[in-house]
């Protein structure tokens, strides 16, 4: 089932010699061949604006009001690209092998290759399309570090990178509509996959101010919808992030792979109170100048500013000295797990752990006085000092903080913990990003392909322009070459009726329910089963019990469910419960995906597998695959394994002392 | 330097819980005439943001059988552009600098009566309750608010060195996030604010150099014929602005326009 279709040939050559190999479409017959591009963040509205440019119709759906307000738009720090622009060291095969290191040796090497290959392009285009990157004084483009690296790799633009990005792709996009190549529909929703002999063929979709269920033919449908964080009810993710279209497609055919791979990230504002329905990031670019760090004592009641510099314990940089306060997300969360579950917690819920910039204020203000020639100034100017410079860096997430909590990060250490942030899983693609079913595509966080079981800082943004930008316009082209004869298919088609029947019956299930607990009561119950026994530790006994409790959930869903309004008109109670129905379902597939690999590797631990330090413990003999789940009926999948080959990085277990 | 932000209650550091009357616009769809309605709502936490406070509300709505509110939101941290809201005559309520989703609770006090409309101005119709259409925004974009250059083979990024303070301010006007509140801010509903800050963002930096002159005059023509007003430059917008865009950007757009209108070939 499973043929990853990677090309033969070294390592370095491969995408080169597929791209001078691939087959083409003449202009004249791109203008016949209508693509589908569901979900418009950075993959989406990338791959959609570059698909309209090159001269396929695309028709491109988002739930938001405008594709310019895709969740992609929160990423903070940055964007990973192997430009070398700093001469220390960088190079393709370096973010090559650091992304490979940072999956847990959990990813394919010629797609992260590829990726690697292209992160310098995405550069490239965005400045070309007025990205407003960070600038030097001499005119040149910024970098900082992020996480799991040693060099200096990321561009950035203030805090607001992915916003920066995404508006770049959105123009990008807005402009292809504008010349009429792209037909845009916001505010609408895609509820199933139409296959056609064998074939994705199109879509039905919700428009969701009327509520009417709509058919949309095209020759090829790509997913670019985002990660399924939101399972966990708290994540980063924007509220209306969801996994139903690519679940819709899972359980039509495609294979979904590493379900249990999800990210939690260590540098999140702590959950207050039950009350709380999102969590917020603070950028890992933090963890460049701040010091995580908790008392020496447990239960120290004292305030952070009261506790000496020697009852301190800089527990990332004791445990990690190498990489300090910069290892990859999966190590420093479960660090601050380890710190808080033995007692050594902060805050008035004790699960969290203090960020700390007074070290970096007083540096940078040191540096400040030193320029302007000033060796004697006073500790109090030196810190006034520093603080501006800290403003300038990293002001908005300090702004954003200080909104949230109610307190001044730059007089009191933040309080963080680490919170669901993306998840690594997805869809099962091969190397020109085609699922199990012919004619459907899933590009960016929606797929499983880059990352392994755990992704490096910055390069969520790296991978979803690479897809957009510059592997679909591609592969596409690879397999539409062969579709060139097939004529656009009228939505009367039966397939579509069948398909829109579907849609059709499960919305008059739900509402036909009128049971008495709200969609919102259910998903938060579903959160909570899966962050306290598929979160950031899972053992055979937890992950047995979640299985069973999911399922019951599902039972109590689907006959207690309360859905006020009506089907033909806007209810976002609707659209809510189509959601939540489907992450209840992904939810146990992802506790049966972790309850298989008895192996701990990135983001998935499994507290049986773990060495003497407490770090994760792969088994790469039994474990080295990717697991690619088939969709059979309720509660019941097939297993698909792909072998993952090394040729090029000899695994290794993972080290950042 | 201060870092305190302009509102004491801000640094209120203890906890407390508050009763409410929310007034909130309630309207069916785009053909409803609509109207307020009064909601109590009981032991509001000061730590909750406005948003979930409004989701508790909901809550209740749901479980008695009403409907609940309908209202715009998405990434609830303040960057999305999503959520809307006209707060005690505010748009994005009493904070500064700031958007409703990131409004939090202590900005309020027991016994409180909050008044929730949807933006106001022709150019954003209601669609049901709190949401407003604003796809004119994106029409006006569609008009120009981009630079023309297909996805393939952009010179390296650093053959083209941009003086940092015009990357800068390019940046600080590119920070828009597109919410509308300048709009719903304005006596008129002028746009001005928003476009000004495509223009500026795009104008700024070498790369928007080519479509400089077209690119202004055919987004000015669009958001006239979106409906909304002119400006008469009370700075309502900038004193609104979530993002906190200068008025200065209307002023670049006033002489980018009245330039290309003079010189411009076509």
């Amino acid at each position: 089932m499973l043929d990853a279709k990677i090309p033969s040939g070294s390592l370095d050559d491969k995408w080169t010699a597929y791209k001078g190999h691939c087959k083409l479409v003449n202009p004249a017959n791109k203008r016949k061949l209508e693509v589908i591009v569901v979900g418009t963040g950075l993959a989406g509205a990338s791959a959609a604006a570059s698909l309209g440019e090159l001269g396929y119709k695309v028709k491109a759906f988002c739930y938001q009001d405008s594709p310019r307000r895709a969740h992609s738009i929160a990423a903070q720090g940055g964007i990973n690209a192997a430009k070398n622009y700093q001469n220390d060291g960088d190079s393709i095969f370096r973010l090559f092998y650091d992304t490979i290191k940072g999956g847990d040796y959990r990813a394919r090497e010629a797609n992260v290759h590829r990726l690697a290959e292209v992160s310098g392009n995405i550069i490239d285009q965005c400045v070309a399309q007025g990205v407003p990157f960070a600038r030097e004084y001499g005119g040149l483009l910024s970098n900082r570090s992020f996480g799991g690296t040693q060099v200096q790799r990321t561009f950035y633009a203030a805090g607001q990178t992915g916003q920066q990005l995404l508006i770049g792709a959105y123009q990008a996009l807005e402009r292809q509509v504008a010349l009429g190549n792209v037909k845009m529909y916001p505010r609408h929703e895609m509820l199933e996959v139409v296959k056609i002999d064998d074939k994705a063929r199109g879509i039905i979709a919700r428009n969701l101010v009327s509520g009417e269920l709509e058919r949309h033919f095209g020759h090829a449908v790509l997913l670019c919808t985002g990660g399924y964080g939101n399972v966990f009810y708290l994540s980063t993710n924007a509220m209306g992030c969801n996994v139903t279209a690519a679940w819709k497609a899972h359980k039509d055919g495609a294979a979904f792979a590493n379900p249990c791979f999800t990210q939690i990230h260590p540098t999140c504002i702590p959950v207050s109170g039950d009350h709380q329905s999102k969590l917020t990031l603070m950028s890992e670019s933090l963890r460049n100048d701040g010091r995580i760090w908790v008392p020496k004592k447990k239960k120290d009641e004292r305030k952070a500013i009261d506790i000496p510099e020697e009852e301190r314990d800089y527990y990332l940089e004791r445990r990690y000295p190498a990489f300090g306060n910069l290892v990859p997300r999966d190590v420093a969360s479960r660090a601050a797990k380890e710190r808080c579950d033995e007692g050594y917690g902060v805050g008035t819920s004790k699960q969290a752990v203090y960020l700390d910039f007074a070290d970096a204020i007083v540096r940078y203000g040191k540096i400040e006085a030193g320029k302007e020639g000033n060796d004697h100034m006073s500790m109090e100017d030196i810190i006034v000092l520093g603080k501006e410079v800290v403003k300038e860096k990293y002001g908005n997430l300090f702004d954003m903080y200080e909104k949230i909590t109610g307190e001044n990060p730059y007089e009191f250490p933040m309080r963080i913990y680490p919170a669901v942030h993306y998840t690594m899983g997805g869809l099962w693609v091969d190397y020109e990003l085609q699922t199990t079913v012919k004619g459907l595509y899933c590009l960016g966080e929606a797929n499983f392909s880059d990352h392994g079981a755990n992704r490096l800082g910055a390069s969520a943004l790296m991978q979803g322009l690479a897809d957009g930008y510059f592997v679909i316009p591609y592969t596409l082209g690879n397999n539409l070459a062969d579709d060139i004869y097939s004529k656009a298919i009228e939505t009367s088609h039966p397939a579509f009726e069948a398909a829109e029947k579907v849609a059709n019956d499960r919305i008059q299930k739900l509402m036909n329910i009128k049971g008495k607990q709200s969609v919102e009561s259910f998903h938060k119950r579903l959160g909570k089963i899966i962050w306290d026994k598929c979160g950031m530790a899972r053992n055979e006994k937890g992950l047995q019990e979640a299985i069973r409790e999911v399922q019951a959930l599902k039972k109590e869903f689907w006959s207690d469910v309360r859905i006020p309004g009506e089907v033909n008109e806007m209810n976002p109670e609707l659209d809510k419960a189509n959601r939540v129905a489907d992450f209840i379902e992904l939810g146990e597939l992802m506790c049966i995906d972790a309850l298989n690999r008895n192996e701990s590797c990135g983001g998935h631990f499994r507290e049986e597998y773990q060495t003497e330090e407490g770090e994760a413990l792969r088994d790469d003999a039994n474990y080295m695959y990717v697991a690619a789940w088939e969709y059979k009926a309720e509660h019941e999948w097939n297993l698909h394994k792909e072998p993952l080959i090394y040729d090029v990085v000899k695994p290794s277990q993972r080290s950042y002392k | 330097m201060k870092f305190d932000l302009n509102n004491d209650k801000l640094y209120r550091m203890e906890h407390y819980n508050m009763n409410l009357t929310v007034k909130v616009w309630r309207q069916k769809n785009s053909k409803d005439k609509g109207g307020f309605v009064s909601y109590q709502v009981k032991d509001i936490s000061s730590e909750m943001s406005f948003l979930e406070m409004i989701d508790v509300l909901n809550e209740k709505l749901i479980v008695e059988g009403a409907e609940p509110i309908a209202f715009d939101h998405d990434c609830r941290e303040g960057i999305c552009g999503q959520c809307s809201l006209y707060i005690n005559g505010k748009p994005h309520g009493p904070w500064m600098a700031n958007t409703t989703c990131q409004l939090h609770m202590r900005a309020f006090k027991d016994g409180d009566t909050i008044v929730v409309e949807p933006w106001r101005a022709g150019a954003f119709p209601v669609i049901k309750d709190l949401m407003v259409d604003r796809s004119a925004f994106d029409r006006i974009i569609q008009a120009g608010g981009y630079i023309s250059v297909n996805t393939g083979n952009a010179v390296d990024g650093n053959s083209l060195p941009i003086n940092k303070d015009h990357a800068d301010a390019s940046f600080a006007a590119a920070m828009c996030i597109g919410c509308g509140a300048c709009v719903a801010a304005c006596k008129n509903s002028s746009a001005m604010l928003f476009l000004s800050a495509k223009v500026s963002h795009l104008a700024l930096l070498p790369q928007g150099e080519p479509e400089r002159k077209s690119r202004v005059l055919n987004m000015v023509a669009q958001m006239d014929k979106e409906g909304f007003g002119a400006c008469t430059n009370t700075g309502a917008c900038e004193a609104t602005c979530p993002k906190e865009i200068s008025i200065s950007n209307i002023a670049r757009l006033n002489k980018e326009y009245l330039f290309s209108s003079l010189t411009s070939d076509k």
